[in-house]
């Protein structure tokens, strides 16, 4: 058997799975021209003859590892290898919709005689990303009513009027040179400090909105806007709001494999049927010969199967564990700490079922 | 040779061989055209027409009143104008209105008619000016108001929206429109077969002061004329002889000598001679026996004899539109025997006319209609007059009869306020009495505004089942959308004008007769009458009278034409010839149709890329391109003379015309739709008119307005796949709809029957939010005894010395402030009435202080509202009106109904949260998953092209075009997509967001404009278990509105007996329905009272039971029509 699990890592190691084969079907999604094929795990124990498919945790800890690919800002992308899709959407899913932010929840209107109507400006001051990190504060209760104490709560203020510009020019019609004020940015908003919270942060980084350029409403002049918010901690699945990613997802990487040497000008007809950088094409003994140099980053448009005379000679499939994650952050925390989150998350989750699990035992 | 030498002279060799280039982009003649004409034009124009010109006439008409009283007394009517829109702030003050202000506060939008005069006081002669007779209503955007020629800086300052398209009035706040009518065409000569086969002809004339309607009909093969006004049928030839053509070769000459014709009409002369009536005298005196006596209103002159009344009829009523000047019946016998020609030809041969033919269709606009009204409004004013006049001259009195005293405003005003606010028009003169001719302008949308403004209605009754008036004529081609028009029993009934289309006004005919002469058109009264017939003669009508003869109608056509480009006719005069009935028709009035087309000259079309050029930069109007013979208008009986092209390539040497665009043959509505051409047709019906149910935006001056009801989106969008259309009417500056990522596949079992999947997330973030306002008003009124109606401060409860629940939101005024959060049951507006409000009678005691009692305004609605903002103000009546305008803010739930542009409508059936919704390679999440499902049978073809395009310009970060017949290519959209990495098709691959693991097949996934539609569960919904019962039966209420029940119909009861559950038919029937306790008496039968019999005087028989009380009711009932139900009673154990 151990023998067997070298082999099956020699396989990966080499890219090859024979198409058609049982090994194919195990780890291979397969991209047909009307379908997918193979889209299932099937490598459940005692599923295949001759494979020994039951968990072991060595075998796991062999196989999987995440390589960290590109960080930049807000984006993070990793490959995570080596294990089933269940878990790595788990992690997705988490990202999207348990991994909780702050986010302003209460709006106090004291006055809006802007354009805008209360509930709108209400929801969206409610999409405003919030940067603070909501490890540092509870959730709120659900069963007490109230203002809310320093430790689950994030008080805001938008305080804006509009006036006219005394020192615009009289023929000047451009609203931004006519009126002060008259654009409402989240740089507007001013944190107001509850308890110890200024001991919290450093004056440096306060709580502030992400972004200081969202545009909040336009005013005209005599229009005034005046709210007081209270920023929760919550979870996307609650409201999207909380949902600390732009998007969070995955692909499996993709996986080209030309079937039987492809040469002249089928060769530079198959390199354009790829993103760039996909196919090379080589000169070899005087003949243009096609090569697949990076898959990875082939987008899957499948251009391949309106030619005829190539699509059989290319097989196209994607590495079914091997997960290529892209987080987008909306920037309340790097995404590396999101992900690390989740996975926090997901843990908590598995020891709390542990513990029902105990409990029920014990019943 | 040299002739070419001169014209292409100046060309090299390459320019000559090169290719013949097309005119790229004759598109930019549209934006032109609407500049000019506009979407509403055709109303606007119509009105403008009748108050600065159509007026005056009707003035002219009527412009002197005379009294029986005395001779010397006169007045008459030197001139009339229609003055500017203003408001009378008090006594003879008056202050210019705004349209919107009159929206507010509930007045009408209208503008002073006032009158120069000239009368006699006494022996004195007194011209007075600027006398006010009463007030007209005022089209917003006509030349009297106050919106024409204004910035839309100016329109922003009166709270007023420039894209509004105005065209309707303003009356009791109430935005009304006078849709376009339309009917069959007056004065022509229409030959019908009837039901029978046998063929007629008919003419319903109309003049200002008559309309009638004259048959000709063919009974034995012989030819009678049947009038209202006649008890018979008259033999024609009597009619021929009646109008001074004695001799019977004379009649047959007119008619024509063609043997066969001649064959046809002997019976007729035959008949005549039978009756032995050979002069003139005979003939009337004949006639006169006919005539059907009545005697007309106000018509009391010495009476007339039997020939003179006979004479009368013919020179007057009969073909009135046929003038007939000191009984000289020449023109109209020559008609007559035109119509009876007409009938003698279409006999056998298959040449009837098609009453659905759209040539023969006049089209009834405001302007029209108004006039009518106000010449009836006016007459009655004169006659009131002369009335008043013929009463008090006679009286001796120490003033002198003045009648500007007694001219009264209020009866013109009223009777035109009151007939557009209730759309009844009924006219004494012609009889008339239609309903609905005014609708309250829709404001649900933008779209729903314009799509009313260009609404035709028609005059057939929708409940007839008949297919003829209903089906798509092609003569309307490019005149009427195609598939705009309603489903259900008033489909093809209401029709919507296509785009380009333009509505005649009436014009001056004088100069045309003029012309006509100078081209060689020959008086018929010149003629023996034989001409008629000669088989190069052609006869010229000109709007349905006979004009003359021409030999050569060739060149009369061709001169006219070539005029009409030149300028020196008007532009909107038509000139067609109908081959078979050998027959020029000139038409200058009022109602046709008419659209604009480019004029090709030697094959190549007269507008080149160089005018085009040269519009767009602004040197050149659509005027200019009219004036040089670059672009006509045609009607829809010219369009048949003319070889219109469609494209440029398919000119070939008979075509005379290019059309402009082929887009513009569909109307506002239809425009929406990207690539409607890829649509099955019933499709685009189906957005025509979900589209004016699609929430959005309706003006830019939404905010301002208090409307009982205005749906808004907080987020709306403009479509990624748009149309020419889209943009010529300014639909991206008021959309109505989002831009929805959709993927098409099945998810869950939620979304069969059309239903929709919904991502919450997308909902989280705004999708789908709207805004609902609602209004709620009330008057504080004055009443006769010198009591009002008064605002109250709020009540305060007793022990905590704060407001009662019911009166939390208002203010220390009794009036609820903005902002506050309105629960159902809250009072918004404390209001007080006295509880007298009667004048007390003579005598009776003096009152004290008045008593008042509560009425006050409470809010009802399944969810709270908030209010936006209150009005206070004051009516046209001085009545204080306090408006509130209440709003929701909603997000979508299940069960609200969303559509795309292709008719594909559905309601949300599920909401899923994000993680659980499939994505796509790039990490995107569709904002609503359809059924494919849907498209085998809808065959919206339009609507996977608008995703592919949608997809390719969000790639692009462009908009796509997907007007009608053109628009972007699948190819090249397709090309874009792959340059960006996508497939194809536009099918992704997608990852099931539930197990992670890809889907089995590629997903369609893009970009579709979806709208959200008005109809919203919250507005729907509706349980009762216990509520309101009806006062005359008892039973509970019906309908929503009421908190009604919801009903055990007869088929639910039908399926509760077949079942045997006779104690639940029971208990729903009448326990819980209407259970009533009578005392019954025993003996007699008779319905007692608590246990008396009333009839037999005792209670020893009298038994309690249960029956429903509509039961009860109806032996009550039955009784007071003395009927006597008696009930048999027996023990339940015997």
């Amino acid at each position: 058997m151990l023998c067997l699990h070298v082999w099956l890592l020699g396989e990966r190691e080499s890219g090859m799975a024979v198409p058609g084969s049982v090994q194919e079907m195990r780890e291979r999604v397969v991209l047909g021209e009307f379908g997918i094929r193979n889209v299932h795990t099937t490598d459940f124990p005692g599923n295949y003859m001759g494979y020994n498919d039951t968990w072991n945790y060595g075998r796991f800890e062999n196989n999987f590892r995440i390589d960290i690919v590109k960080m930049e800002g807000d984006t993070l992308e990793f490959d995570m290898v080596g294990i089933d899709a269940a878990i790595a959407n788990a992690f997705r899913r988490i990202l999207l919709a348990e991994v909780p932010t702050m986010a302003v929840e209460k709006v106090y209107v004291y006055n809006n005689t802007s354009i805008i109507q209360d509930e709108i400006l209400a929801h969206r001051l409610g999409l405003i990303p919030i940067r603070v990190d909501p490890r540092l504060f509870e959730y709120r209760s659900a069963a007490e009513e109230g203002e809310g104490t320093e430790i689950d709560t994030l008080q805001f203020e938008l305080n804006v009027k509009c006036t006219r510009n005394p020192r615009a020019s009289k023929d000047c019609s451009d609203p931004n040179e006519l009126y002060l004020n008259h654009k409402v940015y989240t740089s507007h908003m001013k944190w107001l400090p509850q308890g110890n919270q200024s001991d919290l942060f450093p004056e440096t980084d306060p709580p502030r909105p992400v972004h200081g350029d969202i545009l909040i409403a336009q005013l005209r002049p005599g229009q005034e806007i005046s709210v007081i918010m209270h920023c929760v901690k919550g979870i996307g699945k609650d409201h999207a709001k909380f949902s600390p990613v732009a998007t969070a997802s995955y692909r499996l990487l993709p996986e080209i494999t030309l079937l039987c040497p492809i040469e002249g000008e089928l060769a530079d007809r198959l390199q354009r049927c790829f993103s760039p950088g996909v196919i090379g094409v080589d000169e070899v003994d005087g003949k243009r010969v096609a090569r697949v140099i990076n898959a990875r980053t082939d987008t899957c448009g499948r251009e391949i199967f309106r030619h005829d005379d190539l699509k059989d000679l290319v097989r196209m499939a994607r590495v079914r564990d091997y997960y290529i994650f892209s987080v987008e952050s909306t920037g309340i925390l790097p995404p590396d700490i999101l992900v690390s989150e989740a996975i926090k998350v997901l843990m908590g989750k598995c020891r709390r079922f542990l513990d029902e699990l105990d409990t029920s035992q014990m019943d | 040779m040299e002739v070419l030498d001169v014209e292409f002279g100046h060309l090299s060799q390459e320019e000559l061989i090169a290719p013949v280039d097309t005119v790229q982009e004759k598109w930019k003649l549209l934006p032109a055209f609407l500049k000019v004409k506009g979407l509403v034009k055709q109303h606007i124009d119509s009105f403008n027409y009748f108050i600065n010109d159509e007026i005056k006439k009707i003035m002219k008409a009527n412009e002197k009143v005379t009294s029986d009283a005395d001779p010397m007394w006169y007045l008459k009517y030197l001139n009339i104008y229609v003055g500017l829109p203003d408001v009378e702030e008090s006594f003879n003050v008056t202050r210019p209105v705004s349209p919107h202000e009159c929206r507010l506060r509930d007045m009408t939008y209208s503008a002073p008619i006032t009158v120069d005069i000239e009368y006699t006081r006494g022996s004195q002669r007194i011209i007075r000016n600027a006398l006010p007779i009463g007030r007209m209503p005022i089209m917003l955007r006509s030349s009297n108001c106050v919106l024409t020629g204004k910035t839309p800086a100016e329109f922003a300052k009166l709270n007023e929206c420039p894209l509004d398209p105005g065209g309707y009035f303003i009356v009791k706040g109430v935005e009304k429109v006078i849709l376009i009518q339309e009917q069959l065409s007056k004065n022509r000569i229409i030959v019908e077969a009837d039901r029978k086969g046998t063929v007629g002809a008919s003419v319903t004339s109309s003049t200002h002061e008559k309309k009638s309607r004259t048959n000709l009909v063919v009974k034995q093969g012989r030819f009678y004329l049947k009038h209202n006004t006649l008890t018979e049928d008259i033999p024609i030839a009597i009619i021929f002889k009646a109008m001074g053509v004695e001799s019977d070769q004379e009649i047959v000459q007119m008619i024509g000598t063609e043997e066969h014709v001649i064959a046809a009409f002997a019976p007729s002369l035959e008949e005549c001679q039978k009756a032995q009536i050979f002069t003139q005298m005979q003939a009337l005196k004949f006639i006169g026996n006919k005539v059907r006596r009545q005697r007309m209103w106000g018509s009391s002159g010495p009476k007339k004899s039997k020939i003179d009344e006979a004479r009368e009829l013919l020179a007057s009523t009969i073909l009135t539109h046929v003038p007939v000047k000191e009984f000289h019946f020449r023109t109209k016998c020559i008609y007559i025997a035109v119509m009876v020609r007409r009938v003698i030809l279409a006999q056998g041969a298959n040449k009837v006319d098609d009453r659905d033919y759209y040539g023969n269709k006049r089209l009834e606009l405001a302007g029209q209609l108004l006039s009518l009204l106000f010449e009836d409004l006016f007459k009655k004013f004169n006659s009131e007059m002369k009335k008043i006049a013929d009463q008090v001259i006679p009286k001796q009195r120490a003033a002198q009869f003045d009648v500007v005293k007694h001219m009264r405003q209020d009866q013109i005003t009223n009777g035109m306020v009151n007939a557009i606010s209730s759309g009844n028009w009924s006219l004494k003169r012609f009889k008339m009495d239609r309903q609905g001719v005014t609708q309250v302008l829709s404001r649900l949308s933008y779209i729903a505004a314009l799509g009313m403004m260009t609404r035709i209605s028609s005059q057939f009754e929708k409940t007839r089942k008949v297919s003829g008036p209903r089906s798509l004529q092609p003569s309307q081609w490019g005149m009427l959308c195609p598939s705009d028009t309603p489903e259900g029993e008033a489909c093809g009934l209401v029709k919507n004008l296509a785009l380009m289309t333009h509505i005649t006004t009436d014009m001056e005919d004088g100069p045309i007769i003029k012309l006509a002469a100078n081209l060689g058109v020959e008086d018929v009264n010149l003629l023996c009458g034989e001409e008629l017939s000669y088989a190069n003669v052609f006869l010229v009508f000109l709007n349905g009278n006979i004009l003359g003869v021409i030999r050569d109608h060739q060149k009369l056509v061709n001169t006219f034409r070539l005029m009409r480009r030149a300028g020196y006719i008007n532009e909107f005069v038509s000139i067609s010839t109908n081959i078979s009935d050998r027959c020029v028709y000139i038409s200058s009035d009022g109602g046709r149709l008419c659209r604009p087309y480019i004029i090709v000259k030697n094959q190549r079309s007269a507008v080149t890329n160089k005018h085009i050029q040269e519009l767009s930069q602004g040197y050149r109007s659509f005027e200019d391109f009219l004036h040089e013979s670059l672009v006509e208008y045609l009607d829809v009986n010219e369009e048949n003379d003319c070889n219109v092209a469609l494209y440029e390539h398919t000119i070939t040497k008979h075509t005379t015309h290019l059309e402009i665009e082929p887009f513009t043959l569909l109307g506002v509505c239809a425009g929406l739709i990207p690539y409607p051409h890829h649509n099955q047709s019933p499709r685009n019906t189906y957005q025509c008119a979900m589209g004016k149910q699609a929430m959005g935006t309706i003006g830019y001056n939404q905010r301002n307005r208090i409307d009982t009801l205005m749906y808004l989106l907080a987020y709306p969008q403009r479509p990624m796949v748009k149309t020419k259309t889209i943009e010529l009417i300014e639909f991206e500056k008021l959309p109505a709809g989002q831009n929805a990522t959709v993927a098409v596949m099945s998810y869950s079992g939620y979304d069969i029957e059309d239903a929709l999947v919904l991502n919450k997330a997308s909902l989280d973030r705004g999708f789908g939010r709207c805004l609902v306002y609602k209004n709620a008003k009330c008057t504080l009124k004055r009443y006769s005894n010198q009591t009002f109606d008064k605002v109250m401060g709020p009540m305060l409860d007793a022990n905590t010395r704060k407001q009662i629940w019911r009166h939390e939101i208002l203010d220390a005024d009794g009036i609820c402030s903005p902002g506050e959060k309105v629960e159902n049951k809250q009072v918004l507006v404390n209001k007080y009435m006295p509880t007298v409000t009667q004048t007390p009678l003579e005598g009776s005691s003096v009152p004290q202080q008045p008593q008042y009692k509560d009425v006050p305004i409470t809010y009802k609605g399944p969810t709270d509202s908030y209010i936006e903002k209150v009005m206070i103000s004051s009516n046209a009546e001085d009545a204080f009106l306090i408006k509130i305008l209440l709003r929701q803010t909603r997000r979508p739930e299940i069960g609200d109904k969303f559509s795309s542009r292709h008719g594909q409508k559905g309601v949300c059936g599920l909401i899923v949260p994000q993680e659980d919704m499939p994505f796509c390679e790039t990490g995107i999440c569709p904002d609503i998953i359809m059924n494919p499902h849907g498209y085998p049978s809808r065959m919206t073809v339009g609507k996977l092209i608008e995703l592919l395009a949608g997809k390719a310009g969000v790639l692009d970060g462009r908009f796509h075009y997907g007007t009608a017949f053109g628009g972007s290519k699948v190819k090249d959209v397709c090309e874009d997509l792959i340059r960006y990495g996508y497939n194809y098709l536009g099918k992704d691959y997608v990852t099931s967001g539930i197990t992670g693991e890809p889907l089995e097949a590629y997903i369609y996934f893009g970009p579709v404009y979806y709208q959200k539609l008005k109809h919203m569960v919250l507005d729907k919904m509706h349980a009762r278990a216990r509520g309101p019962r009806a006062v005359l039966t008892r039973q509970p209420t019906e309908g929503r509105s009421r908190d009604g029940g919801l009903r055990l119909g007869e088929m639910e009861r039908d399926c509760l007996i077949g079942y045997g559950a006779s104690m639940l038919l029971l208990e729903r029937l009448m326990i819980s329905s209407d259970a009533f306790e009578v005392d019954v008496c025993g003996k007699c039968g008779l319905l007692g009272y608590s246990g008396w019999c009333h009839f037999c005087k005792s209670s020893c028989h009298v038994s309690s039971l249960r029956i429903p009380y509509a039961c009860k009711l109806l032996f009550q009932e039955l009784q007071s029509m003395n009927i006597i139900p008696r009930l048999k009673l027996a023990k339940y154990n015997e």
